[in-house]
């Protein structure tokens, strides 16, 4: 038998716009787009430049690095998998170069947390994709 | 002021909040239609417009328009979450000053509570296939913790409090005991302790997503209504009194890298319809304003004007939103979905309410109410939404 035990929702790796990102957490990178014609950066990923209309995405590695921007602490969730995970801290974080991503913050209680904190991205491992949740430096 | 083009002529809020599976949202709309058609002394075949909010799906407008049995030459399926009825609105408005249509009719119907949905807490499943669901699913984002993200960040830029952001849910629960509607909503969605609350109440309720407590979050009702919009020509000959639509506003917002939580899509919406109606906010009496959660409602209250950015956890201190307090507009009178009827897309309500105040007829009614504002917030504040700005001027 299998372990029927709710997991994680995890992400459809076909999607177009965001397949690359997820085929580079298989390295544990931190992939995003940058546009070679005016340097925005572009998150989520997409296919076409937000901020022009020649745009030539790259796609460029985050060192990982960010702080809090923002957060809750979930305390109750009818979710097959996280109600099993409550309290569980959600957070949105700047990384340095300038993605802002959802996440959980993990390694640290809801206590601890704050806005402006500096976190690290971690990798959950999945078999197919690794998921990049964060924890204070 | 404003040219007195299109009015709001016909009004009806469903008075059930839980129907335990007697109706559908498609009789529940046909209900509210014919209730508001009568309210303004119109019948079925005046109707040549249909609004429609599309959550039935992508064919509501024909399928509506069916079930009814009317023909509109105008249909407008609209569908921006909780704020597409002040979009309809908007756009009702614009059709009957270009001429395409005289009478329109925008409905409503939900059956959420009895449908168990857990709105607030379900959280999203795996992946999809949207880019956003695809990036942030895995994060198990409630409703309410995307809610809280913004009174948290709220509270770090401003010192907003849970204390000042409670004001918002006491005021609306004052205004709920006073509407029999609202208080046997309550008794049918078994909330405890049904009667007025205080600061403490609020705050001392169980915490759902920090920094949100259960008061701070409004209801899952089932319910709808419908509202009916006319000509100048048509709205004179109507049994009620005209509610005019002064001034409309439509934005969108969503996450960008580095940008701000603690404002929303209204700081677009707003000094759009302000200005088309030559009102400014100090003159409104009455503020109906999507009430999903605290935060939302304390966010547009500065996002409008009401007070200045950071400023309204102080502003909203000592009770001024009560329609029986001066010093600011009385918020949702009719006891928000806070503590009256939220059954998904509240914004048809916030239109109900507001004609109900410039005509006379609120439960928590305000003397002389001349000027009201519908604000709708579509979607999630936290991240992404819409909003629709309506400024209705009483006749
Ligand atoms: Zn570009």
């Amino acid at each position: 038998m299998a372990d029927r035990s709710p997991t994680r929702p995890l992400p459809n790796l076909s999607e177009l716009d965001t397949a690359e990102f997820w085929r580079g957490t298989q390295a544990n990178e931190f992939r995003y787009q940058q546009c070679a014609n005016c340097d925005t950066i572009v998150w989520h990923p997409r296919a076409h430049c937000t901020g022009c209309v020649n745009g030539d995405l790259e796609w460029r590695v985050s060192a990982g690095a960010g702080v809090v921007y923002t957060f809750s602490v979930v305390r109750q969730s009818y979710h097959p998998f996280f109600r099993s995970q409550v309290p569980y801290i959600v957070a949105l974080v700047d990384l340095d170069e300038g993605p802002r991503f959802l996440t959980n913050i993990t390694g640290t209680t809801p206590e601890e947390m704050d806005v402006g904190m500096r976190v690290q991205i971690v990798w959950e491992e999945h078999e197919e994709v690794h998921i990049p949740l964060a924890k204070p430096m | 002021m404003s040219d007195r083009d299109a009015a709001i002529v016909g009004i009806y809020e469903y008075p059930d909040r839980d129907v335990d599976g007697e109706v559908n949202p498609l009789q529940i709309k046909a209900a509210c239609a014919a209730k508001a058609l009568a309210d303004a002394g119109l019948s079925w075949s005046d109707v040549d417009a249909i609004y429609d909010a599309s959550e039935g799906g992508p064919m509501n407008g024909l399928t509506i328009s069916e079930y009814f049995g009317i023909s509109p030459t105008v249909i407008d399926t609209t569908g921006v979450g909780g704020s597409s009825y002040e979009f309809h609105a908007a756009h009702a408005r614009r059709a009957i000053r270009e001429g395409k249509c005289k009478v329109a009719l925008l409905t409503y119907g939900s059956t959420a509570h009895s449908n168990a949905f857990a709105i607030g807490v379900g959280g999203r499943g795996g992946g999809g296939t949207s880019p956003v669901d695809n990036m942030e699913s895995f994060a198990g984002q409630t409703l309410v913790s995307n809610y809280a993200m913004a009174a948290r960040r709220h509270m770090f830029e401003f010192g907003t409090t849970s204390e000042q952001l409670a004001e918002i849910s006491t005021a609306t629960r004052y205004h709920a005991m006073r509407s029999p509607d609202a208080v046997r909503a309550m008794e049918d969605l078994e909330f405890i302790d049904i009667r007025e609350t205080t600061i403490e109440d609020v705050v001392s309720s169980r915490m759902i997503a920090d920094p949100l407590h259960l008061l701070e979050c409004c209801m899952i009702s089932d319910g709808g209504g419908a509202v009916v919009i006319a000509s100048s020509e048509v709205a004179r000959d109507c049994a009620k009194p005209p509610v005019w639509i002064l001034g409309s506003g439509e934005a969108t917002q969503y996450p960008t890298n580095g940008g701000s939580l603690t404002s929303s899509a209204a700081v677009q919406s707003g000094p759009i319809a302000f200005g088309e109606a030559g009102v400014s906010p100090s003159e409104i009496d009455i503020a109906m304003i999507y009430d999903s959660f605290s935060i939302t409602v304390l966010t547009i209250l500065e996002d409008l004007g009401f007070c200045g950015k950071g400023e309204g956890g102080s502003w909203v201190e000592g009770g001024r939103l009560r329609y029986d307090e001066s010093g600011g507009p009385a918020l949702n009178t009719d006891g928000g979905g806070l503590s009256s009827n939220h059954p998904g897309m509240r914004g048809i309500f916030l239109l109900i309410e507001a004609a109900r105040q410039l005509r006379g007829e609120s439960t928590s009614q305000v003397d002389g109410a001349k000027l009201a504002i519908a604000h709708g917030n579509g979607g999630m504040l936290g991240s992404r939404h819409t909003a629709g700005s309506i400024v209705l001027g009483g006749d």
